[in-house]
C-alpha cells in the first residue's frame, strides 16, 4: 500500500491542477473556437454555420488595421527594447560606482502598472499640456510633436511607452547573462590583448543566446496581450487608428454584442502566439532530447 | 393537542394564501453610477420601500454600460436573472429573441401607457405586442450649446441651417475663439455625425440611412454631403481634440475657449453645476434641421420565479412610470419625463422645449431614434457605422470613400 503511495504521490498531487488547466485552459480554447464558428451575437449560440466569422474578420477594415498596428508594435517594440536593454547592461557591465542605484532606477518603470504607464505618457505627448507645449512655451514656436494626435503616427506613441516601461526589465535580464559569463574566458581574451568591444561582441553576446531567447518571448507575449497600454494611452484612437486585436476583441465582446467576432479575432490572436512559441518549444524540447 | 394541529394547520394555510400577496421585492442591475444619477436612483429606491418593497441595489460601474451588460449577460447565463435592468433600445428585442423578458402587460394595460407615451417611444417598450419594458428619461441628443457672451460679442445668432453654423464658425475663428469643442472619442464623433444626417438630410433620410440602413441611402449624394460637413466641422476642432472627454469638452464653452458643443443634453448638467443659467450664460438649441433623437433609458423584466419578486416587478415598472418619479428623476437627471401628461413648470427653460419638441416631433413623424446611442440599431451595426464615422473624421480620408467603406462595413455587420 504504501509502496504504490509512494508511486503515485506526484500524480496524485498533481491531479487537480491538472485537471483545472485542462477544463479552464483547453477547454475554454475548444469552447472560444467553437463559438468562433457560430452566428453568436449577445449570447452565445451553438449551431455551426461554417467560417463566417473569420469571412467578416478577413473583410473588416478595422481587424486589419489592428493586426498591422500589432506588427507594426510588436516588431518595434521588441528590437528597440533588446538593443537599448542590451546597450545599458553593457554600460551597467564597466564595473562602475554607483551601478545599484541606477540599475534600480532604470529597472522601476516595471513597478509601474500599464495603466499608469499609459497614463503619464498621454500627458506627456498630449500636443495642448506636455512636451510640445512645454518646447512652443521656451520660444520655439515651431517645434512640434503631436504624434499623440497623428492617426498615422499614435501607433508610435505607443511603442515609446512600452519601451520605456520594458527595456529596464531587459536590461535586468541581460546585465545577469554579462555576469554568468565565464570570467576565466574573459581574462584570457584580455591577456590576449583582444580589444573590449571584440570581448563583447565574439565572446559574451554568442554565449548569451539563451538570455536572448528568453527575453524575445517575454516582450513578444507582452506585445501580443498589450491591451491596457493602449487604453490608457490613446483608447484605441484616434478614430482606430491605434487599435490592437486585443482592444478590437474587447471591444466585440463587450461593447458590441458581437461575441461571434470576438471569439474568431480571440482565435486569431491564439494561432500568432502559437507561430511564436511553438518553434520555442520545439527547440527548447530537442535540446532535451539530446 | 388538535386544536394546536388544526392552528398549524391554518398558519400554513394563511401563509399559503399570503404567498399570492407577497412583498414586493426586486433585484434591480443599473449602471447609474456618477453623483447625480445616483441621487436620481436614490428616489426610486425610497419610493419603492415606501410601498413596502424590497430594494436590492446592483450597480456595475464603468465603460457606459458595458460593465453592467457584461454582469447581466452572465447571471442570465447561470439562470439567475436580476428581476430587472437597465438596458435600452433595440437590445430590449435583442434580449426578447434570447427568450428571458417578462410580460408586464397587465401593469401597462392597467395605466395605459400607450396613450401616456410617444408612439415611436412606446414601440421600443413593446416586444411582439406585449409590454416588456418600461421608460425612465427621454435625452435629447440632438442639441447644439452656446455661449452666450461669445455670440453676443461675435454678433452671431444661434445657427439654423448648417451653411449658418459654417459662417458663424469662420467669424469665430477669424475672432480667434475656437468654434466647436468636441472630443475625439468615437461615439462623441457618432453624436455629431448622426446630428448632421440629420439636418442634412432630413427625418426621411435619417429613418432611410440609420434605422433601415437602406443601401441606396448609404451611399447616395446626401451621405457624400453628411461626410463633406463632418469635414468641415473637423477643421473648426482645435488641434488637441483627440481622446478629450465630453465634459471638457463642455468646460471649454462655459469657460469661453469654445463657442459651440454638440452634445446630448447631460450636457446641461454640466452648466447647471457649474451655476450657469440657461439663456443667461449658456443658450441651448436643437441642431440645424427639424427633428428630435431620442436616447430612452428603460427597465426590461427579466422572466423569474417567486411570487414576491412578479410583485415587485408590477410595483417597479408601475413607479417607475408614475407622474411623481418621472418629474423628480428627470429634473436630477437633466432629461425630460418619457410620459407626455407630466407638469414640466419645475423644469428649466431647456427641458420645457425638448419637451414642446418631442409632442410636436412625434406628431409630424420626426421623433427618431439616436444611433450613436445604441437606440436606433443592434450593437454590431451601430458600431460598423462608427468606425467609419471616426476612421474619416480622424484622417484625410475623401467623403466618396468614406460612403463606399460605410456601406462595405455595414453590409459585413450584418
Amino acid at each position: 500500500m504504501s509502496k504504490w503511495l509512494q508511486d503515485n504521490m506526484p500524480k496524485i498531487v498533481l491531479a487537480p491542477s491538472f485537471v483545472a488547466v485542462m477544463v479552464f485552459v483547453y477547454g475554454f480554447i475548444g469552447w472560444t473556437a467553437w463559438v468562433s464558428l457560430t452566428r453568436s451575437r449577445l449570447m452565445p449560440r451553438y449551431e455551426l454555420d461554417s467560417f463566417i466569422q473569420y469571412e467578416r474578420l478577413a473583410t473588416s477594415p478595422r481587424f486589419e488595421t489592428a493586426m498591422v498596428n500589432l506588427f507594426i508594435f510588436g516588431t518595434l517594440f521588441i528590437v528597440i527594447a533588446m538593443v537599448l536593454g542590451l546597450l545599458l547592461a553593457i554600460l551597467l557591465d564597466q564595473k562602475i560606482r554607483t551601478e545599484g542605484a541606477l540599475r534600480t532606477i532604470y529597472l522601476y518603470p516595471m513597478a509601474l502598472s500599464m495603466i499608469v504607464t499609459g497614463t503619464a505618457w498621454k500627458w506627456i505627448l498630449n500636443p495642448g499640456l506636455g512636451l510640445e507645449a512645454m518646447v512652443q512655451g521656451w520660444g520655439f514656436e515651431s517645434f512640434e510633436f503631436d504624434w499623440l494626435v497623428d492617426p498615422d503616427m499614435a501607433i508610435y506613441t505607443i511603442v515609446i511607452a512600452a519601451i520605456w516601461q520594458s527595456s529596464g526589465f531587459v536590461m535586468a535580464l541581460f546585465l545577469a547573462g554579462l555576469r554568468s559569463v565565464d570570467e576565466e574566458i574573459i581574462k584570457a581574451a584580455q591577456v590576449d590583448g583582444i580589444p573590449h568591444w571584440r570581448v563583447y561582441t565574439a565572446i559574451i553576446i554568442p554565449s548569451m543566446a539563451p538570455i536572448f531567447l528568453s527575453a524575445f518571448i517575454v516582450l513578444a507575449h507582452l506585445a501580443i496581450k498589450s491591451f491596457d497600454l493602449v487604453i490608457a494611452l490613446t483608447g484605441g484612437g484616434p478614430g482606430y487608428a491605434t487599435d490592437l486585436p486585443a482592444t478590437y476583441m474587447y471591444a466585440m465582446a463587450f461593447s458590441r454584442g458581437d461575441i461571434g467576432q470576438a471569439a474568431s479575432s480571440a482565435m486569431v490572436m491564439m494561432l500568432v502566439v502559437f507561430a511564436i512559441v511553438v518553434p520555442y518549444l520545439y527547440s527548447e524540447l530537442r535540446v532535451k532530447d539530446d | 393537542m388538535k386544536t394546536y394541529v388544526l392552528s398549524a394547520a391554518s398558519a400554513i394555510a394563511i401563509a399559503a394564501t399570503g404567498a399570492a400577496y407577497a412583498a414586493p421585492e426586486a433585484e434591480v442591475l443599473h449602471y447609474w453610477t456618477s453623483g447625480g444619477e445616483a441621487k436620481s436612483v436614490a428616489v426610486l429606491q425610497e419610493e419603492f420601500a415606501a410601498n413596502g418593497g424590497t430594494w436590492t441595489d446592483m450597480p456595475v460601474a464603468g465603460g457606459g454600460g458595458d460593465a453592467a451588460g457584461t454582469a447581466l449577460r452572465a447571471r442570465v447565463l447561470s439562470g439567475n436573472a436580476p428581476t430587472a435592468a437597465q438596458i435600452k433600445g433595440p437590445s430590449i428585442q435583442e434580449w426578447y429573441q434570447e427568450g428571458v423578458l417578462a410580460d408586464i402587460s397587465d401593469v401597462a394595460e392597467a395605466n395605459d401607457w400607450a396613450n401616456l407615451l410617444p408612439a415611436s417611444i412606446a414601440s421600443h417598450m413593446q416586444c411582439e405586442g406585449t409590454w416588456c419594458a418600461v421608460p425612465v428619461n427621454v435625452h435629447r441628443v440632438d442639441w447644439i450649446w452656446a455661449n452666450t457672451e461669445i455670440l453676443s460679442a461675435n454678433g452671431i445668432e444661434m445657427p439654423t441651417t448648417w451653411d449658418e453654423f459654417n459662417a458663424a464658425a469662420e467669424k469665430l475663428q477669424a475672432a480667434g475663439i475656437i468654434p466647436l469643442a468636441h472630443g475625439g472619442q468615437a461615439w462623441q464623433d457618432a453624436t455629431v455625425f448622426e446630428t448632421v444626417v440629420l439636418g442634412l438630410g432630413g427625418p426621411e433620410f435619417y429613418q432611410s440611412a440609420l434605422v433601415d440602413l437602406d443601401p441606396a441611402a448609404l451611399t447616395s449624394d446626401t451621405m457624400v454631403a453628411v461626410f463633406d460637413q463632418m469635414r468641415t466641422l473637423r477643421g473648426y476642432v482645435d488641434d488637441n481634440f483627440s481622446g478629450r472627454d465630453w465634459n471638457l469638452a463642455t468646460a471649454m464653452v462655459m469657460n469661453g475657449e469654445a463657442a459651440f458643443q454638440i452634445m446630448g443634453d447631460w450636457a446641461k448638467g454640466e452648466f447647471l453645476a457649474a451655476g450657469k443659467k440657461p439663456g443667461v450664460d449658456f443658450t441651448c438649441a436643437s441642431t440645424p434641421g427639424d427633428g428630435f433623437l431620442y436616447n430612452v433609458d428603460s427597465f426590461a423584466m427579466f422572466e423569474v420565479d417567486g411570487d414576491d419578486k412578479k410583485a415587485g416587478q408590477a410595483l417597479l415598472a408601475e413607479l417607475v412610470m408614475g407622474p411623481k418619479f418621472q418629474e423628480v428623476f428627470n429634473m436630477n437627471k437633466g432629461s425630460i419625463p418619457a410620459r407626455t401628461d407630466v407638469s414640466l413648470d419645475g423644469f428649466d427653460s431647456c427641458a420645457q422645449t425638448s419637451a414642446a419638441d418631442m409632442t410636436s416631433t412625434s406628431e409630424n413623424g420626426s421623433l427618431l431614434p439616436s444611433y450613436a446611442h445604441g437606440m436606433a440599431l443592434f450593437g454590431a451595426q451601430a458600431g460598423a457605422i462608427t468606425d467609419v464615422v471616426t476612421a474619416h473624421f480622424n484622417s484625410d480620408m475623401s467623403s466618396e470613400d468614406a460612403v463606399k467603406m460605410l456601406s462595405d462595413a455595414v453590409a459585413n455587420s450584418m
